[in-house]
C-alpha cells in the first residue's frame, strides 16, 4: 500500500487527480442539461400520432438504446470529422455523444410518465378552457416530474459512472487519470481513489433526489 | 339557450347516438336517466366538446359549435371561437378530475388566471366565495387527496362554477360516492337549482331527478325515448319503457 495508509501521498494522489475529477463533473452536468430538456422533446414527438415523426423517433430511440455508448462515442468522435467535416474536440464530442444517449433514456421514461397521466385530468382542463400548451405546462407536467423521480434518479446515478467511458476517446476525465497514476506508480489504489470519487458523487446525488422526492410528497396520487 | 338537433355520433361501427334532440331552455333544470350504455355520457360529452359529433348541429346560447355542411357531416367553428363558445358550458365529472398538484383553492383559481385572465386577487375572492357556498370554506389550502370523495366532488362543483359557466352538466356525479357523500353533493345540485342555472345532470338517483329536474329525459340505445316534466315521465303514468327501467333500477 502506497496511499491508503499514508494521509499525506492519499491527499497529494487526491489533488492529482483534480483536473480529471473536474472534467467528469463537466461531462456529467452538461450532459444533464441538454439530454434532459431534449429527451422531453423527443418523448412529445415519439407521442405523435403523425406516423412521419414517430416512426424515425422510434428508430432513434432503439439504436440509443440498442447500441452499446462506447460505440456511440466512437462515432460521434471519428464519424462526423469524417462525414461533416468539422473537428469536435473530445470533451465536445464526449458531451455531444452522452446527451443523445442519455437523452433516449430520458425521453422513454416521461413517455411511461406522460402516459400515467390520467385522460380525466386532459378532459377536465379542456373543459375548464385550458389550451394544450397551458394544460401540458400546469397540469401535465408537474404530476410527471413527480412520477419520474425514481427512474430519473436511476439514469443519473448511471451516468456517473458511465462518464468514465470518455477515457476511450482518451478525454483526461477521472478514470484515465487514475489510470495514469496507477500505471505510473505501478498501483491499483488510484483506481479505488477515483471509485471513492464516483461513489461520493452518487451519495450527493442520492440526497438530491431524496430531498426533491420529499418536496414533492405534499400531495398523493 | 341550448339546441342540439338530430345528433349522431359513433364509435367505429357502434352507433352510439343516432340523431337525439334536445332543447334546454334558461334556469331549466333536465335530468338524463337511461340504461348503462344508452350514450348519456356520449351526449354530454359531445355537448362538451369532450367528443365531435358525426352529424347534426349544437347551438349553444345562440352560438353555433357544429352544424352540418352541405355533405350533412358536422363542421365545427374555428379554434378560437369554438373555445368561447365552450366556455359557456361547464363540465362536472362522476370521478371528479381534480388537479392533485394543486390546492383546494388553487385548483379553482388557476383556471381564472390562465384562461378568463382574472387578477389573482379577483379569482381567489370568487374562488373563497363558492367554496364558502358548497361548505368547504375550510378546506382551501387543502389538497385533494386529503379530502373526502363527496368534498372533492363540492370542490369540482366549485370549480365548475369559478368559471361562470351558462350552463352546467353532471355526468353522474355521485356515483362513486356512499349515500350519505351522496346527499352532501346533491343538496349542493339542488340549491344551484333553486337559484335558477341551467342544469343538466346524468344521474341514477330517481328521487332526485323527480324532486329537483323540471325535465326528465328518458335515453336508450342512443336516442331519447322520453323527454317530459319530471312527474310526467316518472308520475304513475310513465311509460312501459320507463317502467322497465325504472323497475330494474329499484326506484
Ligand atoms: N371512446 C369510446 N370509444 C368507443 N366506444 C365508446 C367510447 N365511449 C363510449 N363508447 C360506447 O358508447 C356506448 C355509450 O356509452 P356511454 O358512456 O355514453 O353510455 P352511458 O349511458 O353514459 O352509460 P353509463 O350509465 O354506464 O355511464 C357504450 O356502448 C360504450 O361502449
Ligand atoms: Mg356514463
Amino acid at each position: 500500500m502506497k496511499y491508503f495508509n499514508n494521509p499525506e501521498a492519499f491527499l497529494k494522489l487526491v489533488v492529482s487527480m483534480q483536473d480529471g475529477f473536474a472534467a467528469t463533473l463537466t461531462i456529467f452536468a452538461l450532459t444533464l442539461v441538454f439530454s434532459i430538456p431534449l429527451g422531453m422533446v423527443i418523448a412529445l414527438l415519439r407521442m405523435s400520432k403523425s406516423r412521419i415523426i414517430s416512426t424515425p423517433i422510434a428508430a432513434y430511440i432503439l439504436i440509443m438504446r440498442g447500441t452499446p455508448l462506447m460505440l456511440q462515442l466512437f462515432a460521434v468522435y471519428f464519424a462526423i470529422p469524417m462525414f461533416f467535416g468539422v473537428n469536435l474536440d473530445r470533451m465536445t464530442a464526449t458531451i455531444l455523444a452522452f446527451s443523445l444517449n442519455y437523452a433516449a433514456y430520458f425521453a422513454e421514461i416521461f413517455r411511461g410518465g406522460i402516459m400515467s397521466i390520467p385522460v380525466g385530468q386532459y378532459e377536465a382542463s379542456h373543459v375548464l378552457g385550458l389550451t394544450p400548451v397551458q394544460t401540458f405546462f400546469h397540469i401535465v407536467l408537474p404530476q410527471v416530474v413527480k412520477r419520474v423521480l425514481l427512474p430519473v434518479s436511476n439514469e443519473v446515478i448511471t451516468l456517473v459512472k458511465d462518464t468514465s467511458l470518455a477515457n476511450i476517446i482518451a478525454v483526461s476525465e477521472l478514470f484515465r487519470a487514475a489510470k495514469n497514476e496507477a500505471s505510473r506508480t505501478a498501483s491499483v489504489e488510484p483506481l479505488f481513489v477515483a471509485g471513492l470519487f464516483y461513489l461520493l458523487m452518487n451519495g450527493v446525488v442520492t440526497v438530491f433526489f431524496s430531498r426533491l422526492t420529499s418536496r414533492f410528497a405534499y400531495y398523493k396520487d | 339557450m341550448l339546441q342540439a338537433i338530430n345528433v349522431a355520433k359513433s364509435f367505429g361501427t357502434e352507433d352510439v347516438l343516432r340523431g337525439v334532440s334536445l332543447r334546454v331552455s334558461r334556469g331549466e333544470v333536465v335530468a338524463i336517466i337511461g340504461r348503462s350504455g344508452s350514450g348519456k355520457s356520449t351526449l354530454l360529452r359531445c355537448l362538451n366538446h369532450l367528443e365531435e359529433i358525426d352529424s347534426g348541429s349544437i347551438v349553444i346560447d345562440g352560438e353555433v359549435m357544429a352544424e352540418n355542411d352541405a355533405s350533412g357531416r358536422a363542421r365545427y367553428r374555428k379554434d378560437a371561437e369554438l373555445r368561447a363558445i365552450c366556455q359557456k358550458m361547464g363540465l362536472v365529472f362522476q370521478d371528479y378530475n381534480l388537479f392533485p398538484h394543486y390546492s383546494v383553492l388553487k385548483n379553482l383559481v388557476m383556471p381564472q388566471t390562465a384562461v378568463l385572465h382574472r387578477s389573482r386577487q379577483e379569482a381567489e375572492a370568487k374562488a373563497r366565495a363558492l367554496l364558502e357556498k358548497v361548505g368547504l370554506a375550510d378546506k382551501a389550502d387543502e389538497y385533494p387527496c386529503n379530502l373526502s370523495g363527496g368534498q372533492c366532488q363540492r370542490v369540482a362543483i366549485a370549480r365548475a362554477l369559478a368559471m361562470d359557466p351558462e350552463i352546467l352538466c353532471f355526468d353522474e356525479p355521485t356515483s362513486a360516492l356512499d349515500p350519505q357523500l351522496t346527499q352532501e353533493v346533491l343538496s349542493v345540485i339542488r340549491q344551484l337549482a333553486d337559484e335558477q342555472r341551467t342544469m343538466i345532470v346524468v344521474t341514477h338517483e330517481m328521487n332526485f331527478a323527480r324532486d329537483v329536474a323540471d325535465r326528465v329525459i328518458y335515453m336508450e340505445g342512443g336516442l331519447i325515448v322520453e323527454d317530459g316534466p319530471a312527474q310526467k315521465v316518472l308520475g304513475s303514468e310513465r311509460s312501459a319503457a320507463v317502467r322497465a327501467f325504472v323497475g330494474e333500477s329499484g326506484y
